[in-house]
């Protein structure tokens, strides 16, 4: 059973099972996805989290901010951890060793775009592909934001990072963000959707919905990075209603590999130039020399609309 | 429930099917796994017992050795009897996690059917693969034939299960000299053995919705040493107390007995081969013809490699003149690791053994009666000297001109 909430109100004074005062940068959306999430199920919880910004930020000896079970082995492998205390609680249950009256856990997974996209993409994959019944949340900020700033697979066209500087002779990073929603809906998961904080009923709903699939969800979740996207650290969802409205970051979700509903629409949608105009890490495209990647950005997102609104009405 | 499986009094098993044999009387909860030669079969193995009903834990199929210890992690986190195996490329993808089992306290149970590492690639047997993992905070159970891997894979869940203990334990066998030579094995009934190992018990469990625990926190320069400490004194002391327990509890069930260091002919020996692995066997045997021609001739293994079992070989070696210590892996640029250990232990004697190191085996090349005769035709020349005749370390075995260091 879902748990049930009403307005925003009874949300933000629900119980908390996830402490917000941590070593997060002020701003980051990663402490308001996390706790949206935890808040979404009174059920039990079994947590894995990849090393990233999340990890050491939340669990550092003798504190922690998880009022649930939790573990961190590596940057790669926190959906293959989870994977396994999921496998534990399928043979003690058969054994006959977990309490009959013992709700069953929750199985989450945390991990960053270079947890996920990058460095752990295999280990997610096996899991997927196995079935486990779990739900694996990736927290998308388009950056290896925990080692300053480096560039991801995530990391979209013309980002300026540590590793794919602007400078005299390059606008920055010079490939397209990789479609991991599409990948992982091709696992034929039942349940893939991409959500963003600002749109917390949206994303609520797609958690619960996520949370009541048997079998492996994933979750993709815009976390705008006041630090390396540069935007002022009280802006984070002035930043994230860019994106959405912009459609650079759309809202939808992918049932059981193939059926694609949007579940967002903007009244009005507003042009790429905005959402890039917001953030430092685009600065240097407004130049004479750079313009046209602010043109191409545009024809993409455009594309991609176009493509997604295509496949829903589809159904296919 | 698992089926019983009816076993003969003597059953003809390889090593590999007796470390499997062994892992379905544990009744493990979560076994996590991928196949790499030449630990297959093990893999093999339990999934033929589990789709003949012989076990009713989960079977995880992963698509690698790294995500095999990280599900084994995360199972045994979560509170159950938890093991797997692997070899060679596997255990060095593995390795990253072995320091996170240990570090996090988890009694996991891994089998290591020891394999060269590449390049060149090479699917035989030698130690590399142990010796990478030598300092990844485990417990390293040595096994030379079938019949120990079976007996000391039963020991090793009561040893790593054990509260005081809390660390993962190793079993190594020689990759195809044991795993793929099958030779008589007496087994215990699924009964007795599960008896002896005995239920699991949790501790910390994540499935524990009332009691929420975390594993793998961040420590820095403020309590990072503490915890290496505490892991490294556990091992040191508290295992070595329980491995004793469990091993002598183990002789009085079977009337099998092991010791943390093995010796043969060792009671008047003046010259002495220290080995690990299936080459101790090989050693004995020669030792007795040694004997027959009237040199003193015995043989020194270690059953436990980790926690290093240092007053044992202080003892096993206290009388003897000359030493050969025996690497099965590449030294790359130093003595042999197990050489530099041995001779650490002697140089507390108060008879100072002469200590040579020879590399031998590599890649599963042949270690021959010839080989070890003449390793201790030179040991006697070292021990008439009173001093090193040979160089300190020589390859032996390797074909064309012979190679020799320090």
């Amino acid at each position: 059973m879902s748990k049930v909430i009403k307005n925003l109100k009874e949300f933000s004074t629900s119980n908390d099972r996830y402490e917000g005062a941590n070593l997060m940068c002020p701003g980051c959306a990663h402490n308001i996805i996390v706790r949206e999430i935890l808040n979404a199920t009174n059920d039990p919880l079994v947590i894995a989290t990849a090393t990233g910004c999340l990890e050491v930020c939340s669990a550092v000896y003798p504190y922690t901010s998880w009022d649930a079970s939790w573990i961190h082995i590596g940057f790669e492998n926190a959906s293959t951890a989870v994977a396994g205390a999921e496998a534990m609680y399928k043979a003690l249950k058969r054994k006959g060793k977990i309490p009959a009256d013992q709700k069953e856990p929750k199985f989450v997974a945390f991990g960053g775009d270079g947890a996920t996209y990058d460095i752990g993409f295999q280990w997610i994959s096996g899991c997927f592909e196995r079935g486990h019944n779990m739900m694996y949340v990736c927290l998308d900020n388009e950056v290896y934001a925990n080692t300053g700033g480096q560039r991801s697979s995530s990391t979209p066209i013309g980002a300026s990072t540590t590793t794919s500087p602007a400078g005299r002779v390059s606008y920055g990073e010079k490939m397209m963000k990789k479609d991991i929603v599409a990948i992982m809906a091709a696992h034929g998961a039942p349940y893939v959707a991409q959500v963003a904080p600002n749109k917390w009923k949206d994303m609520v709903k797609k958690i619960q919905k996520g949370f009541d699939t048997n079998g492996p969800v994933f979750i993709n979740a815009m976390s705008a990075c006041t630090t390396e996207w540069k935007f002022p650290a009280d802006k984070t969802i002035e930043a994230s209603d860019l994106a959405v409205d912009s459609l650079v970051f759309p809202l939808y979700e992918i049932e059981n590999g193939t059926k694609l509903t949007i579940t967002y629409r903007p009244k009005n949608i507003i042009p790429v130039r905005d959402y890039l105009a917001y953030q430092g890490r685009f600065k240097h495209l407004f130049t004479k020399q750079n313009e046209h990647v602010i043109e191409e950005w545009q024809k993409k997102v455009n594309e991609r609309w176009d493509y997604l609104q295509r496949r829903e009405e589809a159904g296919v | 429930m698992a089926e019983i499986m009816e076993l003969n009094e003597v059953e003809v098993w390889d090593g590999n099917m007796a470390a499997s044999q062994a892992m379905r009387q544990a009744q493990i909860d979560v076994v996590a796994a991928y196949p790499i030669t030449p630990s297959t079969p093990i893999v093999q193995n339990y999934a033929q017992f589990l789709a003949d009903g012989y076990i009713d834990g989960e079977f995880v199929m992963v698509e690698s050795e790294h995500a095999a210890m990280s599900g084994c992690v995360g199972a045994s986190a979560a509170g159950g009897r938890v093991a797997t195996a692997t070899s060679s490329q596997g255990f060095a993808l593995m390795v990253e996690v072995l320091y996170q089992a240990s570090g996090m306290r988890l009694p996991i149970v891994l089998n290591v059917v020891n394999r060269a590492l590449a390049a060149p690639l090479n699917v035989n047997g030698d130690h590399s693969d142990m010796y990478l993992g030598r300092d990844a905070g485990w417990i390293n159970l040595c096994t030379f034939n079938p019949q120990e891997a079976y007996d000391l894979n039963l020991c090793a869940f009561k040893i790593a299960e054990d509260h005081d203990v809390r660390l993962p334990v190793m079993v190594h066998q020689d990759g195809f000299i044991s795993s793929h030579t099958a030779q008589n094995v007496r087994p215990l009934s699924d009964e007795v053995a599960y008896n002896f190992i005995g239920d699991f018990k949790p501790l910390n469990s994540m499935l524990e919705p009332k009691k929420p625990v975390t594993y793998g926190v961040q420590t820095e320069e403020d309590w990072h040493f503490e915890h290496k400490a505490r892991q490294h004194h556990d091992l040191m002391v508290n295992s070595v107390t329980v491995i004793e327990k469990v091993f002598s509890e183990f002789k009085e069930l079977t009337g099998r007995e092991y010791k943390f260091v093995e010796t043969y002919n060792m009671e008047d020996a003046e010259v002495a081969i220290v080995a690990l692995g299936t080459s101790y066997e090989s050693a004995k045997y020669t030792s007795d013809i040694m004997r027959s021609e009237g040199i003193k001739a015995g043989v020194v293994a270690l059953r436990v490699l980790r926690p290093y079992p240092h007053e044992q070989i202080l003892k096993a070696l206290e009388n003897v003149k000359a030493v050969a210590v025996l690497d099965r892996s590449s030294p790359n640029g130093a003595f042999g690791a197990l050489y530099n250990e041995v001779v650490a232990s002697m140089y507390q004697s108060n008879n100072r053994p002469i200590v040579t190191n020879y590399i031998y085996g590599l890649g599963g090349r042949d270690f021959t009666l010839e080989d070890i005769k003449t390793i201790y035709l030179e040991l006697v020349e070292n021990a008439k000297a009173n001093k090193p005749t040979t160089p300190l370390q020589q390859f032996i075995g390797l074909r064309g001109p012979k190679l020799s260091f320090f």
